[in-house]
């Protein structure tokens, strides 16, 4: 299949181990912050062609693992609402709350729970029950954002007024740069290849600058990740550490503007919370302005406890890249992708699923 | 907090097998191992039993329907057991305000596919529920077949080797994608239609040509991992599977490497998993790709020695990584 099977091809694939194999001479450690990066590593089993010396560590790059349990709560509570639809993305279900509660559980007790793939579905939705209030959980980085609110967008344009989001909506680089301050002996960021399609480039250039560590911008095939690796280790190799875009037929330096004005354009940029990371200043984005009447949060407030996270889960240490899922007590015992206690477990992205489902331990 | 049914105790994975062998087996007192029908021996022979429900969503989608489907399981179910499909009952369950001629067609389908698979539908029953009180129409299908003393292993596996050869007859996860693209509600369309067709012709010809077959198991709910893993459960042993000799169509690659699937997982309708000896395989392909949906058929893997029973796969990288039973739902009501 074209633009699959040429990154794929197995003699490319080894003349980049090779050299990866010959310029790797010290140790190196480089965190993913993509959840389809951490997917694509382990279900092409990258870690088994790599040199012991290079560690694959993955960082908060899964959207639904860095949301936090009272979001999962919040959705919940609107769930019990008459009259309310909640609308989400299939990964979203089955993530836990508080007290063990989540979305499926909602959807069995009756509450009126959706999947979609397209945030533009979730607006058919509104148009269709017109009774009924709509509220779209709205999840993701730079990669989905554009899309909710292009749709919040069309939902002003015709008027539609039984449509709410709740947005989950993130920015992933000052994830990274929390990570950065918090100090983890991190030698470099494979970059995240969607979010850069939309941010372009450049937003990682303060990386290397502000805290002299590497990155290198790359796709989703086991050569575009390969590719990564070593220039990363050549990266680490020179001293010389910079910003570096191996996956030029998706991204450019500053991205895609209309994606952008989009985004700015909606939504204003507020504090977050992320799991495992904390309160992240300038990193979250909220329906604002002539837009806040489609801010659930705003419209429809409900006031749900402050959670905790179940004792023993170290989904955050996993996320900050201080421990890998094989350290957790829980992971793969009482935590189990059929049972899943962390975020981290849940979602096909998430770094105890994808180690999980691939078999670390079995290299 | 009171324990519910969920959807993933009908997805085909691990919880159903929970449920299974927790609830039905235990209650109903029946033998390990539960295959995909029962075989029950009397004087002078023995005979195939099952059954099966159909709750596809939608009723009509490109290469079939419930109809169909509800032929085509129930005589797929009886051939992978080694029997000759014989005869089936028919039983509906419609929703108040059906359109007859709907059913009409859903009906004409069965007869066909009755037909072409050269089964008597013989028995049956009709209930009618108000509105909203099931899905526009449900049936049910439950068939019987003779089967011979020399295929009668072939549901249990109890003849597998390290050594053994794994063949699959085409391409996986279209009837999975071709459901998923018609239906309402996702913007996701896509031109693959699904591969729903009795096999039992197919396996019939397999038998006669001499090739010893030590297992066959059809790749419905759970796809090839879930049958992977149950061979591997059943016979104790390890399986490699080299993942690029696995067919795939390119339009269901491309909706799975967007959609985030994966074709090892997806349910198939008219797809099935031979194991034997490696001297045999050569027959048993020849006679696959005599037929037009075995053309593309292709060894996939091998039994390997080692008593950890764990499915393996060599990624097209030259990785390697654990197949896992299915867990949880890829897609809901597709059969």
């Amino acid at each position: 299949m074209k633009y699959i099977d040429e990154f794929r091809d197995k003699d490319l694939l080894r003349k980049v181990t090779g050299q990866i194999e010959r310029s790797a001479t010290g140790t190196y450690t480089f965190m993913e912050v993509c959840g389809g990066h951490t997917a694509s590593i382990r279900r092409f089993g990258i870690p088994s062609l790599l040199p012991s010396s290079i560690k694959l560590i993955s960082g908060p790059g899964c959207p639904v693992c860095v949301t936090g349990m009272e979001y999962i709560d919040r959705l919940a509570a609107y769930s019990l609402k008459p009259d309310v639809i909640i609308i989400v993305f299939g990964d979203l279900m089955r993530i836990p709350g508080s007290d063990g509660i989540s979305l499926r559980k909602m959807k069995q007790e009756g509450a009126d729970v959706r999947i979609v793939f397209s945030s533009l579905d979730a607006l058919d939705a509104a148009r269709k029950n017109r009774n009924k209030t709509i509220i779209f959980a709205g999840i993701g980085f730079e990669t989905t954002a554009p899309g909710t609110a292009l749709t919040i967008r069309q939902a002003e344009k015709e008027n539609i007024d039984n449509f709410l989001v709740l947005s989950a909506h993130k920015l992933m680089p000052p994830a990274m740069e929390t990570i950065l301050r918090q100090g983890n002996g991190i030698n470099g960021f494979i970059c995240p290849g969607h979010v850069s399609v939309i941010t372009g480039s450049d937003a990682f250039c303060f990386i290397p600058e502000k805290y002299g560590t590497g990155c290198v911008i790359t796709g989703f095939e086991p050569s575009d990740i390969l590719l990564s690796v070593l220039l990363l280790v050549e990266q680490v190799n020179n001293g010389i550490p910079s910003v570096r875009n191996a996956y030029g037929r998706a991204v450019t330096r500053s991205g895609n503007h209309i994606a952008q004005k989009a985004m700015l354009d909606v939504f204003s940029i507020r504090d977050a919370e992320w799991r495992g990371l904390g309160i992240i200043p300038a990193s979250g984005l909220v329906p604002a302005g002539r837009y806040e009447r489609f801010d659930a949060s705003a419209v429809m407030p409900v006031v749900v406890k402050p959670s905790s996270e179940t004792p023993g889960c170290i989904c955050g240490e996993i996320l900050r890249g201080i421990n890998e899922p094989s350290d957790c007590k829980l992971f793969a015992t009482v935590c189990t992708p059929e049972n899943p206690v962390g975020a981290c477990m849940v979602s096909d992205e998430g770094a105890c699923n994808a180690w999980y489902k691939y078999g670390e331990m079995y290299g | 907090m009171d324990e519910f049914i969920t959807m993933d105790h009908g997805a085909g994975g691990r919880r159903t097998q929970e449920l299974i062998k927790t609830l039905f087996a235990r209650s109903f007192d029946m033998e390990a191992p539960l295959t995909d029908s029962a075989i029950i021996g009397f004087d002078g022979g023995s005979v195939a039993f099952t059954t099966d429900s159909y709750v596809v969503d939608p009723l009509f989608f490109p290469g079939g329907n419930i109809g169909k489907l509800a032929v085509c399981g129930t005589v797929n179910d009886l051939a992978v057991s080694g029997a000759v499909p014989k005869y089936l009952s028919a039983s509906f369950i419609i929703e108040e305000g059906f359109k007859l001629s709907l059913l009409e067609e859903i009906v004409v389908s069965m007869a066909n596919e009755a037909k072409n698979a050269g089964v008597r539908i013989v028995t049956g029953d009709t209930k009618v529920v108000g509105r909203g009180k099931c899905d526009g129409i449900f049936i049910n299908t439950s068939g019987t077949g003779l089967i011979q003393h020399d295929r009668i292993h072939t549901g249990k596996g109890s003849r597998v080797e390290p050594g053994d050869m794994l063949i699959v007859n085409g391409p996986l996860g279209n009837h999975s994608v071709a459901v998923l693209g018609s239906r309402k509600g996702l913007s996701f369309t896509t031109p693959v239609e699904s591969d729903c067709t009795s096999l039992n012709h197919i396996i019939d010809s397999v038998f006669r040509s001499g090739a010893r077959v030590n297992f066959m198991r059809d790749l419905t709910r759970g796809g090839l991992a879930g049958v992977l893993n149950e061979l591997a459960e059943i016979t104790g042993k390890a399986i490699m599977i080299d993942e690029g000799s696995v067919p795939v169509d390119d339009p269901v690659r491309g909706a799975c490497e967007m959609l985030g699937f994966d074709p090892l997982y997806l349910a198939n309708e008219g797809k099935l998993l031979i194991v034997t000896p490696s001297n045999d395989t050569d027959a048993i392909i020849e006679v696959l790709r005599s037929f037009p949906y075995g053309s593309k058929a292709a060894v996939i893997g091998e039994v390997v020695p080692g008593n950890k029973h764990m499915v393996v796969a060599r990624t097209v990288t030259g990785g390697k990584r654990i197949i896992d039973v299915p867990s949880g739902l890829q897609l809901p009501r597709i059969c």
